[in-house]
């Protein structure tokens, strides 16, 4: 009698519990299906629709934006545009954000003053950014170009320029977002125990020494998660570039999500447009898959 | 804080010294020679500008392209980015916390498919759900409202709040919500009297990170409104350059007015978003 009786206290106890963390975690749950869940699944029904967004009338029509997609020249490029700005973030982000990040430690707060003013391009809007650098590249009152002309140079159109704008807004990228990595890895360098310094240069251990052999292994960890998030973030640019270059000269700065925005917010080819959206989430969701599982397994090696 | 400044510092003249300085200067005409641009240029008048190029220095500090722009409505957009922010944070930071319990510290059989299922919405682009959200805010009737902006800021800054609070939340003691327990409390007690007071650090933290990725948000308030009256500071933005594209120092003002603020919550907290950036990139 007594242990049935504990059995049902037990489990009285794991159904409270239950109850309990349904209500707690309710309003969660809520949120990312109303603003996550269902509009994923919508979009992907919308893609197999002709729909202008005005009025209810949408057209079934089967597989024909996906077979458009396939054969789109537009967004393989901007595909192909984002993956090159993939590349060249990580190759210029990751030493550069590094080699900040370890000036700022060994100078302590000798170089707090650098410190604010690398980190502040991180903290204002992309927006801002956008324009901020499209005024500063202006072909003839911009930074550059200003300096060109003091130099007796003529003007410098460097986003204009459709063969250089792509590798230009790759610089701006890679100027706001290296302070945020400098700061992660800054705040990695924080987590290092004081022992290990103290330990190797006991053992004698030169300056570079030590960063290859002790920080930059005990970072590595960091710096895989850094170049995930830059990873997915690469595919997923808008503000920066809209602001910027809108996509253009031509569409040599398209990106999938500039492609995607004019199509079903300037265009209303809002069924295409929601075929474009779900080929990004599809790509991102396999480069993501692929990135975490190949880097996750190398740190644990 | 620790550094290796021990090892580092050792001999002071060195070559090493003197490349590590020359660098760190040379990055800082880079991050910062574009914001004295725009200081500078935003209190010469438009003539002077297209005059007398760039590196004229004006005769005297024009702040009339300052005043263009507080007249011009600024003030709008700037309480509506504000509105949007408390509402947004504070249902963010309540919400994230409440998940956060559960996942953290009750023991129940979807906790880990529900906690890995959260984390992996972190790699959503927003793009997808653009079309439906649109459509939706329309049969709400709150497109146009700074109302449509809040849902999608609390629901894309979930999962990395929810994860974040979860690992804080993990690092508290057991003992303290267990008294509580004994001496009576419900679990909605121990939340609220315990576990939501002992995470004061940790949404403070939350609180300054995700401050910032909303006062910046573009793409939702671009398609879910269309006028001065629903519109935040980052479409002032993109309003007054479309409107204004000629007039530069004026362009250069407003980018100045839009920054400040998210500048000084860096002045003062940024211990916090430092750490926020930290435990949001443990597992991104």
């Amino acid at each position: 009698m007594a242990g049935s009786k504990m059995v049902s206290l037990r489990s009285a106890r794991q159904h409270s519990i239950r109850i309990a963390a349904a209500v707690f975690l309710l309003p969660a749950l809520l949120f990312l299906i109303v603003y996550v869940a269902y509009p994923i699944v919508e979009s992907f029904i919308t893609s197999t629709m002709a729909w202008n967004g005005m009025g209810r009338k949408r057209v079934f029509t089967g597989a024909e934006n996906w077979i458009n997609l396939a054969k789109d020249i537009n967004f393989w490029r901007a595909f192909g545009n984002n993956v090159k700005i993939m590349f060249l973030s990580l190759v210029f982000q990751v030493p550069f954000a590094m080699a900040l990040a370890t000036f700022l430690d060994v100078t302590e707060r000798r170089g707090a003053v650098f410190k604010v003013v690398w980190f502040i391009p991180y903290l204002i809007s992309s927006v801002a950014i956008g324009v901020l650098f499209k005024y500063t590249l202006d072909a003839n009152y911009g930074v550059i170009a200003s300096i060109s002309k003091l130099f007796g140079g003529g003007g410098v159109d460097l986003l204009g320029n459709p063969r250089i704008a792509l590798y230009t807004v790759i610089g701006v990228v890679c100027w706001q977002y290296i302070p945020f990595y400098m700061v992660l890895y800054l705040a990695a360098y924080g987590t290092i125990p004081v022992e290990l310094y103290e330990a190797a240069s006991i053992d004698g251990a030169t300056r570079s020494q030590y960063f290859w052999r002790v920080s930059l292994p005990l970072l590595r960890p960091t710096i895989v998660s850094g170049m995930t998030l830059s990873i997915i973030g690469s595919l997923k640019y808008f503000d920066l570039i809209f602001v910027m270059t809108g996509g253009g000269p031509g569409v040599s700065t398209e990106l999938m999500a500039t492609y995607m925005y004019k199509l079903s917010f300037v265009r209303y080819n809002m069924g295409y447009g929601a075929t474009v959206a779900s080929g990004m989430f599809i790509l991102i969701t396999l480069v993501a898959l692929i990135v975490i599982s190949t880097l996750n397994r190398k740190t644990e090696l | 804080m620790k550094s290796n400044a021990a090892i580092y510092g050792k001999k002071k003249f060195s070559l090493f010294w003197v490349l590590a300085i020359v660098f760190a200067v040379v990055w800082l005409v880079i991050a910062g020679a574009p914001f004295v641009f725009q200081i500078f240029t935003s209190l010469k008048t438009q003539g002077e500008f297209i005059t007398g190029g760039l590196f004229k220095i004006p005769d005297r500090l024009s702040f009339e392209n300052y005043a263009t722009v507080m007249q011009g409505g600024f003030y709008r957009y700037f309480v509506n980015s504000v509105i949007v922010l408390a509402v947004s944070l504070t249902l963010l930071l309540f919400i994230s916390a409440f998940a956060a319990y559960p996942l953290s510290r009750m023991q129940f059989k979807l906790n880990r498919p529900i906690f890995g299922a959260i984390v992996a919405t972190m790699s959503i682009p927003i793009h997808i759900t653009l079309i439906p959200v649109f459509m939706m805010s329309i049969r709400m009737n709150v497109y146009d409202n700074v109302i449509a902006v809040i849902g999608p800021n609390v629901a894309f800054n979930l999962p990395m709040s929810i994860f974040i609070l979860t690992a804080f939340m993990q690092g508290l003691s057991k003992e303290i919500e267990e008294a509580a327990e004994i001496d009576g409390c419900g679990k909605f007690a121990a939340f609220f009297k315990v576990i939501f007071p002992l995470s004061k650090s940790g949404l403070a933290t939350l609180g300054i990170y995700n401050g910032v990725v909303i006062w910046n948000e573009f793409i939702f308030v671009m398609i879910l409104t269309q006028s001065q009256k629903s519109r935040t500071l980052p479409l002032a933005i993109w309003e007054y350059q479309g409107q204004y594209s000629m007039n530069t120092p004026l362009i250069m003002a407003l980018l100045v007015l839009s920054s400040l603020p998210v500048i000084l919550l860096y002045v003062f907290g940024q211990d916090k978003l430092v750490k926020g950036m930290m435990a949001g990139a443990v597992k991104g």
